[in-house]
């Protein structure tokens, strides 16, 4: 496809799990981004945003992935991930250099243009271009990072408010943590296991048959509890919803022959 | 909250008057001593829990003191006061009524506001029972006329009273405790001798900065709009005053805190012991305050036990958070409390105290993840791996290593090929084409 000119270009940031585990994820980002009007790239020398390192309080090698990740999105008119914790760490590495260091007016400069999906399209996009055939009660998990540290509460609902058939049914305590915290999860497995339970509590009070939510991190924590207690409720990420691409099966659910 | 729509202002009023003092807390501190003074009281500077136990226990002994009662205070946990002075004949005696129930079971508080949150009704009947040798009640109203009339006889035969204390004020010299059980009053007014104990952060200059703290203070802490009883004591008794101690004495902790003044944890020093931060976090809800191991539970808790009993003892704690931000979202004098705590970690890394399997696997994931073409070869074959465990089901119920999701959780399995290489060949495609 020739690189239509007129339209600004956008850089994914994949995030590592999404790139992993579900890459329908991304593809469904590229998709919306193209249908508010953005050309959208993908920069090969990415890896993960380096919050493992972060909050393991590894600051070198922190850094070393902060200037990896700016170099890589450099030029680009705004760089948005389907994910508030893995965007929130952009915004947090101005943090890893002096205010001498030129790194760090470079990483402020990436703060101010670096945005999660579903603030990105709720500030972009047209809203009565979104069509999905989607039909069914969803219920929206607020994950940590995206909800305390970017704002993300209201832009899904509003994008999700666009689609006739989603009924949205909020959950009791849609902000308390799902117990993933990254490394957390498997740090501290019977708190974390505690958390999650807690949380898929709530989820099947809701009434919803689908949960979705804007982290991966957060979607694999709930949607493999949700597995092994034997709920049959789905589990996905918000943009396959809204790009019309939830004929996939759910996440942690057999594919479909 | 709906019904304090300024609390926002009023936080940032808070933070900012918090950051003042701290900027020149030793000016503020000894205008307060001054004032201490003029007013007929004494200050003790005591640098360690060592000192401020001496300095309590001499005052006891010079006062030839065999009953103590006791306010509220954490501050004397801390410093491990109880014991302290019960091994040195004393015998201290709990008011409040949760720290009362705690000393007839021997217990430890779990929280900072609520300190026997963690017991039963049933746990305090018995506790009555065995305590007291009355017949056993249930009935907490009935509970509470008991201990009340076993406080009484207490209250009049203490020789001295230890309160601790909210807030110092300078301009005055005053001291304030906030109580909703009116115990304070009766521990500080009626022995012949008041001791307050407190840390030196708990300065602020006038009274007006107080009452910006008390609103704080009461909606974080309990969401009352203000404490019950709110009370001031400025010295010994005056000339003329009908009720008040003969002997007034101040004495102030450090414990560390002049440390934190100059180090990265110095915004831990506004914290004023609301509890709202443990109140809403989901890992203190999970495990409870006594997992925490020592006096203060919570996220507040997991900043200061490592710089009050060594990072060595407590590293464990500050890694013990999601870093979900509630304590932060609801904090009245706006701690950044998980960037503290990440704080912490880094000392940690940085002093090789963090455990061995984590700065190695953290190590081996590092190298690859500043080296994007080895991490796309190390991410299609993990994903391929896991692909390929997982089968048609779409998720694993067991894989070796992985114990700490797995023994909870499944563990879904990537989906196809990575995205990476999904794009790559799709942009090939269409290059072609």
């Amino acid at each position: 496809m020739p690189e239509d000119r007129s339209r600004p270009v956008v850089g994914l940031f994949v995030t590592c799990l999404a790139d992993m585990f579900r890459p329908e994820v991304a593809f469904a980002s590229v998709k919306l981004l193209e249908l508010a009007g953005f050309s959208v790239e993908v920069p090969r020398s990415q890896t993960c945003c380096g919050q493992p390192a972060f909050n393991s309080g590894d600051r070198a090698d922190s850094a070393a992935i902060a200037r990896q990740t700016i170099a890589a999105f450099d030029g680009y008119a705004a760089v948005v991930g389907p994910s508030g914790s893995c965007i929130g760490m952009l915004h947090h590495y101005p943090e890893l250099f002096s205010e001498e260091d030129p790194w760090y007016a470079r990483a402020q400069e990436l703060k101010s243009r670096a945005f999660e999906i579903t603030d990105f399209l709720s500030r972009h996009l047209e809203l009565d271009k979104l069509q999905s055939r989607f039909q069914g009660k969803v219920t929206y998990h607020d994950s940590c990072s995206g909800l305390r540290e970017l704002g993300i509460k209201q832009q899904p609902r509003e994008l999700l408010a666009q689609l006739p058939g989603v009924e949205l049914c909020e959950m009791e305590e849609a902000e308390t943590c799902c117990g993933f915290g990254g490394t957390f999860c498997v740090k501290y497995p019977d708190i974390s296991n505690r958390m999650v339970g807690n949380k898929v509590g709530n989820i099947r009070n809701s009434g919803a048959q689908t949960l979705l939510g804007g982290d991966l991190g957060c979607l694999l924590n709930m949607a493999g509890k949700l597995k092994r207690e034997g709920v049959t409720i789905e589990a996905r990420h918000v943009v396959e919803v809204l790009a019309d691409m939830a004929d996939i099966p759910a996440i942690a659910e057999a594919a479909r022959n | 909250m709906a019904r304090l729509p300024e609390f926002d202002a009023l936080r940032d009023q808070a933070r900012d008057l918090k950051n003042h003092i701290l900027e020149h807390l030793d000016l503020y501190l000894e205008v307060f001593e001054r004032n201490v003074t003029a007013n007929g009281g004494t200050v003790h500077w005591c640098r360690t829990a060592e000192d401020a136990r001496r300095t309590i226990l001499e005052i006891c002994q010079q006062k030839e003191a065999k009953t103590v009662t006791k306010g509220k205070s954490m501050v004397s946990e801390e410093i491990a006061l109880n014991d302290y002075l019960e091994a040195n004949g004393v015998r201290p005696v709990e008011t409040d009524l949760g720290e009362y129930i705690l000393q007839l079971r021997h217990d430890h508080p779990s929280h900072i506001v609520a300190p026997a949150i963690h017991l039963t009704l049933e746990d305090v009947s018995e506790a009555f029972h065995q305590a007291h040798q009355r017949p056993k009640t249930s009935d907490p109203a009935a509970l509470m006329r008991e201990a009340r009339e076993m406080l009484r006889k207490q209250f009049v035969a203490a020789d001295v009273g230890i309160t601790g204390a909210n807030f110092l004020i300078a301009e005055t010299g005053s001291t304030i405790i906030c109580t909703n059980e009116g115990n304070g009053d009766l521990t500080q007014t009626l022995p012949k001798t008041h001791i307050v104990v407190s840390s030196i952060e708990k300065v602020v200059p006038t009274l007006e900065d107080m009452t910006l703290f008390l609103r704080l203070l009461a909606r974080s802490a309990t969401g009352q709009e203000f404490t019950v009883y709110n009370t001031l004591s400025s010295g010994p008794r005056r000339p003329g005053d009908q009720d008040g101690p003969e002997d007034y004495h101040v004495v102030l902790v450090d414990n560390g805190r002049s440390d934190m003044i100059a180090s990265e944890m110095r915004e831990m020093l506004r914290c004023i012991r609301c509890s709202a931060c443990m109140n809403h976090c989901p890992v203190y809800g999970a495990v409870g305050g006594h997992s925490y191991g020592w006096v203060y539970p919570g996220p507040m808790g997991s900043v200061l036990t490592p710089q009050m009993v060594g990072l060595d003892k407590a590293g464990l704690l500050p890694n013990a958070s999601t870093f979900c931000g509630k304590c932060e979202e609801v904090c009245p004098v706006r701690i950044p409390l998980p960037k503290l705590m990440r704080h912490w970690r880094e000392r940690e890394f940085e002093q090789h105290l963090s455990p061995a399997s984590v700065r190695g696997g953290l190590g081996v994931w590092a190298f690859f993840a500043k080296r994007p073409a080895l991490y796309r070869l190390l991410t299609a074959s993990g994903s391929r791996v896991l692909r390929l465990l997982g089968g048609k089901r779409g998720r694993l119920a067991k894989l070796p290593l992985a114990g700490g999701w797995t023994d909870h959780r499944d563990l879904p399995t990537p989906s196809g090929t990575t995205f990476m290489q999904q794009w790559q060949a799709q942009q090939k495609r269409e290059h072609r084409s």
